[in-house]
């Protein structure tokens, strides 16, 4: 456990000392705004909620927890840290969960940031805050999720950039997978047990039942599933890559 | 402390180390020596358990490194090769990681990190983020990790590369120091520091030790080794070498330079160097020489490197 905390005290000290992390903090932060108080048409749809600022969440994770994450492993084989790291008495686990929670913490950092924005439709109106806080929730989850996904896409390679890219693309098609449009493609031939799969697979579904409100546990059960997946297949690739 | 039973790894089809076993005992420096791409270091990454062997068993005090890592990774402290450190960190940032890793806290943590500051010179970079350091400091952060928590076992790749004539002699001092309290395994390609750090050397080729012994019995399988080399000031070399020939136990004679005149006899086999030492003295007072110098070749390790490893490179080229 003590290590664990080592390590991503480490993880979260190297993105301080880099811009990295207050570049991505400030721009969830005004991208949050811009989107919210912009597209989301907060004003004129008379209610005071936080639906619009939670809608573009699965997006605006979609560059901002790969830039994050993108460096998580890539760096440690690129400088030749991982060596000096997994030479350690500590086991592969304590590293890539060490790593793993310090760059999610920064995401919830940036959603904890956000306050100012509840506060703001608090004072505008009569809002749901049990519904805002399940939405805080799931987002934190979701963005887990994310993160996750990062973390076994940096193992993959030294290159950051690599990393970056084969991130986003795995979300975007996690993200993309629920929407009518997707499945409408597979309508006509898949079997409705398929399609269903197929649904049942997208953070877009996950998240939107938890942006209503009801934290269900199979959503949760979702998000913490497919971050367990994916930080079992960073430690595999991990230990494949030692094993050469 | 080590011990290395069989030690193979395979990489894909391609064997980088092939049955390799020794031992290392507390007090003892072995000294790893080979060319480039001998499996110098895939052997010290399966040792400190960072790749695993395909086949072959480690042990470290006891402990299994596969079986039972982290226990045996306790007791290893480790330069891999070209000194990685975290860039984003500073000195002290890096040692204190590094420390806690090793499971030190509070005092002890602060107290290891000074001594390992001391020890590798480091007081002035301190505060310094590792990028911004020459590359000779930036390997003395790395080293400087590798004894923070002052280890029983300690595993140097190329601990002296990149370093200047100064800086490497002071890491050679300081292996030699801790050599005689720890089990040490250095690697290198620089054959001085064989002869000026290691109680004992193993020669890998190619996956194989191809020789094992302490510096001095390495040198002993040169060519030279048991020559006497006889100097004089001036003299003519053809009557010298003749009568140098002459010597009882001499097989051959070669002239290695004129002014001032270098002699050397080859002692036949059987025959002792010290005997023609002597005769050679006797034979310089009787005939007056101007003599210089009278020694018997110790034998050089990079000739006896040469004949080892090289052949077979060559061989490969040729194929
Ligand atoms: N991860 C790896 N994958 C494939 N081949 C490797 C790997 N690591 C080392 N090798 C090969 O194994 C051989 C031994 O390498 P190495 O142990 O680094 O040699 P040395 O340290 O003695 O120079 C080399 O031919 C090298 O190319
Ligand atoms: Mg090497």
């Amino acid at each position: 456990m003590s290590n664990i905390l080592t390590i991503a005290k480490r993880e979260l000290r190297g993105y301080f000392a880099s811009p990295i992390a207050y570049v991505v903090i400030v721009v969830f932060l005004l991208l949050s705004g811009i989107c919210t108080f912009k597209f989301g048409r907060l004003f004129s749809n008379g209610q005071a909620d936080l639906y619009w600022f939670f809608f573009w969440h699965p997006f605006l994770y979609l560059l901002l927890c790969p830039a994050l994450s993108m460096r998580m492993w890539s760096d440690e084989r690129r400088m030749g840290t991982m060596e000096l790291l997994l030479t350690m008495p500590i086991t592969p686990w304590q590293a890539i969960i060490g790593k793993f929670l310090a760059t999610w913490l920064i995401v919830g950092i940036s959603l904890l940031l956000t306050f100012p924005i509840w506060i703001t439709i608090n004072y505008l109106g009569n809002a749901d805050n049990g519904v805002i806080v399940a939405s805080y929730i799931g987002s934190f989850l979701m963005a887990g999720l994310y993160v996750a996904v990062g973390a076994m896409t940096s193992a993959i390679t030294r290159n950051q950039v690599v990393s970056f890219v084969v991130s986003l693309v795995i979300l975007l098609l996690l993200v993309m997978c629920g929407w009518p449009t997707v499945t409408d493609l597979f309508v006509s031939w898949a079997p409705p047990p398929l399609l269903d799969a197929i649904a049942g697979c997208s953070i877009w579904t996950h998240f939107e039942s938890i942006q209503k409100g009801v934290l269900d546990s199979r959503d949760i059960l979702y998000f913490v599933s497919v971050m367990a997946f994916c930080l079992f297949t960073t430690s595999t690739i991990i230990r494949a890559h030692r094993a050469g | 402390m080590i011990q290395v039973r069989d030690l193979k790894k395979n990489f894909g089809p391609k064997t980088a180390v092939n049955g390799i076993t020794f031992t290392v005992e507390r007090g003892e420096v072995l000294g790893f020596l080979g060319p480039n791409g001998a499996g110098k270091s895939t052997t010290m990454r399966m040792i400190t358990g960072f790749i695993p062997p395909s086949e072959g068993a480690i042990s470290i005090g006891g402990h299994d490194i596969v079986e039972n890592p982290l226990p045996a990774k306790r007791l290893i402290g480790y330069l891999p090769e070209n000194a990685p450190s975290y860039s984003d960190m500073s000195v002290s940032g890096f040692l204190h990681f590094t420390a806690e890793l090793r499971g030190l806290r509070g005092d002890a943590k602060k107290k290891a990190v000074h001594r390992a500051v001391e020890m590798c010179f480091l007081e002035n970079v301190l505060h310094q983020s590792v990028e911004t350091l020459s590359k000779g400091y930036r390997h003395r952060t790395c080293f400087a990790q590798s004894i923070i928590h002052d280890p029983e076992v300690l595993v140097l790749d190329e601990p002296t590369d990149g370093l200047d004539p100064n800086q490497k002699h002071e890491v050679r001092t300081l292996i030699r120091q801790m050599g005689e309290k720890k089990a040490i395994i250095f690697s290198t390609h620089i054959l001085e520091e064989v002869e000026a750090v290691c109680s004992r050397a193993v020669i890998i080729d190619r996956g194989r030790i191809v020789a094992n012994g302490t510096p001095r019995d390495l040198k002993m399988r040169s060519e030279q080794a048991g020559a006497v080399t006889i100097g004089l000031v001036d003299g003519n070399g053809e009557d010298v070498a003749a009568k140098v020939r002459q010597v009882a136990g001499v097989e051959r004679v070669t002239v290695l330079g004129e002014r001032p005149l270098r002699v050397r006899a080859f002692p036949k086999k059987n025959s002792g160097s010290d005997d023609i030492a002597r005769a050679l003295a006797e034979l310089a007072k009787k005939e007056g020489w101007p003599l210089q110098e009278l020694h018997v070749e110790e034998g050089r390790l990079d000739e006896v490197f040469r004949s080892i490893t090289l052949p077979d490179t060559k061989k490969e080229e040729s194929k």
